[in-house]
């Protein structure tokens, strides 16, 4: 009798499970189906849920045209500056917390600056970029994202490090390590699942990132998420073309949450560096 | 050899002056055991020596070297610490390595280290374990492991072992005494617990408030104490205090009794009779009534009051009887201290 209770809430639970995730996963194969139906298809009514054929001619006009390469500029610009912050971020919040730098409020101030709404800087940011040269320019978004994301590292990471039993760096001072080694032979390892999942986090932000992109960028260094915008057109919107650039936008952050899942889940579950 | 040499260690954290113009010599290979109550400034002198904490004025001399200016790793100091400190994402034989590999030790050297290092300490079965995997008493012996690997001029031990259980204490504090003997390496070791302070010790430091109380080897500690703080922080139980008159060859107790054969001139003193020092005497001259008894097996303990103070003295283990009973006093072990100051007055 418990068996067959433990048995059945096992499936109710599996099925429930399936259930959400196909929630969570159709819109993905909505577009990823757009991205491979023929024009009839996407307008069809009622709709065609299986494409009669995989037609990959979006995908094939995608790197034709070039405009498949703004993926590579959103995983250049996204990969540097993720890269970036988190370096930046990582130490300064070292720094927060083992030589309380700024005392009890400069943590504050520093996530404070994450709460500005972008859109109110945007107009300052781009006359900025205008006069240093940095529109339509990789370099100028990496910056951009950097600034943007270093708050939120520096806060998360903050947290994470002040979770390390100081007497482990300590430790390692008197064994002969430096205050850099410290922070690589014991900081990083100790701290890795925060480090990874901030690291993902910080990564989606700026892969996001379409106002920005938008308004700083004209043909070099657009990213993704606004060349999707350029397939709506007043005439006439190109489904399939949506569907395919997005599937190429989905698909990186894809092998990214999957490849750190682990680290994600225990990244953002408390305790992440106890051992 | 490296003597290590304080001369005059001040220690301010802002408005608080936690380390008193503390001087003390440590010649090459002493075990040294610094011993106070908790927040005396023992840890912070510790980790003065070692470099976690900056002094705010004096010199620390190692050797021929000043050492007070620079960073724990140029100190070439080794230390054990309360938590262990072990990496937990590393093995018990990379824990114990990683000390030589900061500092580029040849790879061959530093398994000859470890395995020596894991037989001395009996841990040779655990080397491929992570730390989680181990007792607390394995983890304090891979902690002590990765200190003694290092070939450094002193090793610090703060408080090792106040996360063991007491069984495991007593072992550890064999091994640790053991060691020292083996290695002949300068040990400065920091606790609150007495009993490891006179066991360990080739000489106490007895720190109180910042400052040196008194030092020297632990017997002389106990039985030479400056004051009554010393005297009552030595030995266990503590040392019974009672304000008495002497005169005429007697001390006269708070209750009227009179003791005779003490040697002292007259007048008004603290007396300090430890719990080992009375016995039960059929002619003693001390009469008590016994309050409480606590039998601890190899002997009992018997609590009783001479006015207002509480006292206690070391019984038979089979002493039941709590009615009036005659106690004897070895008079001439006993101590008297001025009343006011509570420093020890010779005879």
């Amino acid at each position: 009798m418990i068996r067959w209770d433990r048995g059945w809430r096992l499936y109710l639970r599996a099925a429930l499970a399936i259930f959400i995730t196909a929630i969570f996963l159709f819109p993905v194969y909505w577009l990823a189906s757009i991205s491979v139906k023929s024009p009839d298809e996407i307008y069809a009514y009622p709709p065609v849920w299986f494409p009669s054929e995989l037609r990959l001619s979006s995908y094939i006009t995608l790197f034709r045209d070039g405009d498949a390469w703004t993926v590579w500029n959103s995983l250049v610009t996204a990969g540097v500056s993720t890269v970036f912050a988190m370096f930046i971020g990582t130490i300064a919040a070292y720094s927060l917390v083992r030589f309380k730098t700024g005392g009890d409020h400069l943590a504050i101030w520093i996530i404070s600056q994450r709460m500005i709404p972008p859109i109110c800087v945007a107009f300052p940011i781009f006359l900025l970029f205008v006069s240093w040269h940095w529109i339509d320019t990789r370099f100028g978004l990496i910056v951009l994202y950097t600034a943007f994301n270093v708050p939120y590292v520096t806060w998360m990471m903050r947290g994470y490090i002040q979770e390390i039993p100081l007497e482990l760096e300590q430790s390692a001072l008197v064994d002969g390590l430096s205050r850099w080694a410290v922070l690589r032979k014991v900081v990083f390892p100790m701290a890795r699942a925060g480090l990874f999942a901030t690291a993902v986090f910080t990564f989606i932000f700026a892969w996001n990132d379409f106002l920005f992109a938008l308004i700083l960028t004209k043909s070099e260094a657009v990213t993704y998420t606004v060349q999707v915008t350029g397939y709506f057109g007043s005439q006439s919107t190109f489904w399939s073309k949506i569907g395919a650039l997005s599937m190429l936008g989905v698909l990186p952050m894809m092998v990214v949450v999957a490849t750190m899942q682990r680290f994600i889940v225990r990244g953002v579950s408390m305790g992440a560096v106890k051992g | 050899m490296t003597d290590l040499s304080l001369r005059n260690i001040d220690k301010h954290y802002g408005a608080f002056h936690a380390v008193k113009d503390v001087s003390f010599d440590i010649p090459s290979g002493e075990f040294v055991v610094l011993v106070g109550a908790s927040g005396c400034g023992k840890s912070t002198l510790l980790r003065c020596i070692a470099g976690l904490e900056e002094i705010t004025s004096g010199e620390i001399v190692l050797g021929d070297r000043s050492i007070a200016r620079l960073a724990p790793r140029d100190r070439n100091v080794a230390m054990v610490f309360q938590s262990y400190a072990l990496y937990p994402y590393l093995s018990v034989r990379e824990n114990i390595a990683f000390g030589l590999r900061a500092r580029k030790t040849p790879e061959a050297e530093i398994e000859k280290q470890v395995a020596w290092a894991a037989e001395v300490l009996d841990i040779a079965d655990y080397l491929e374990r992570f730390p989680r995997e181990l007792s607390g008493g394995q983890r304090q012996r891979v902690a002590i492991g990765r200190a003694i690997v290092r070939d450094a001029d002193l090793y610090l031990f703060d408080e090792p072992l106040s996360n063991l259980d007491a069984k495991l204490r007593d072992g550890m504090r064999e091994e640790i005494k053991r060691l020292h003997e083996k290695l002949g390496k300068t040990f400065i070791y920091v606790t609150h617990d007495q009993i490891e302070a006179m066991t360990l010790a080739q000489r106490i430091i007895l720190l109180r408030d910042g400052k040196i109380e008194q030092q020297g080897p632990p017997l002389d500690l106990f039985e030479r104490p400056n004051n009554t703080y010393v005297a009552a922080f030595l030995g266990s139980p503590p040392m019974n205090f009672v304000d008495v008159t002497v005169a005429d060859g007697a001390v006269t107790l708070p209750d009227g009794q009179t003791i005779p054969g003490c040697t002292m001139a007259p007048g008004q003193y603290t007396w300090g009779v430890r719990s080992e020092h009375f016995a039960a005497s059929a002619d003693g001259p001390l009469s008590v009534k016994l309050d409480v008894i606590q039998p601890t097996g190899s002997r009992s303990y018997g609590t009783f009051y001479i006015g207002d103070a509480h006292m206690v003295a070391e019984l038979d283990a089979h002493a039941t009887d709590h009615s009036n009973m005659q106690l004897s006093v070895a008079m001439d072990r006993t101590l008297f201290f001025d009343p006011k100051s509570g420093q020890a007055v010779q005879t």
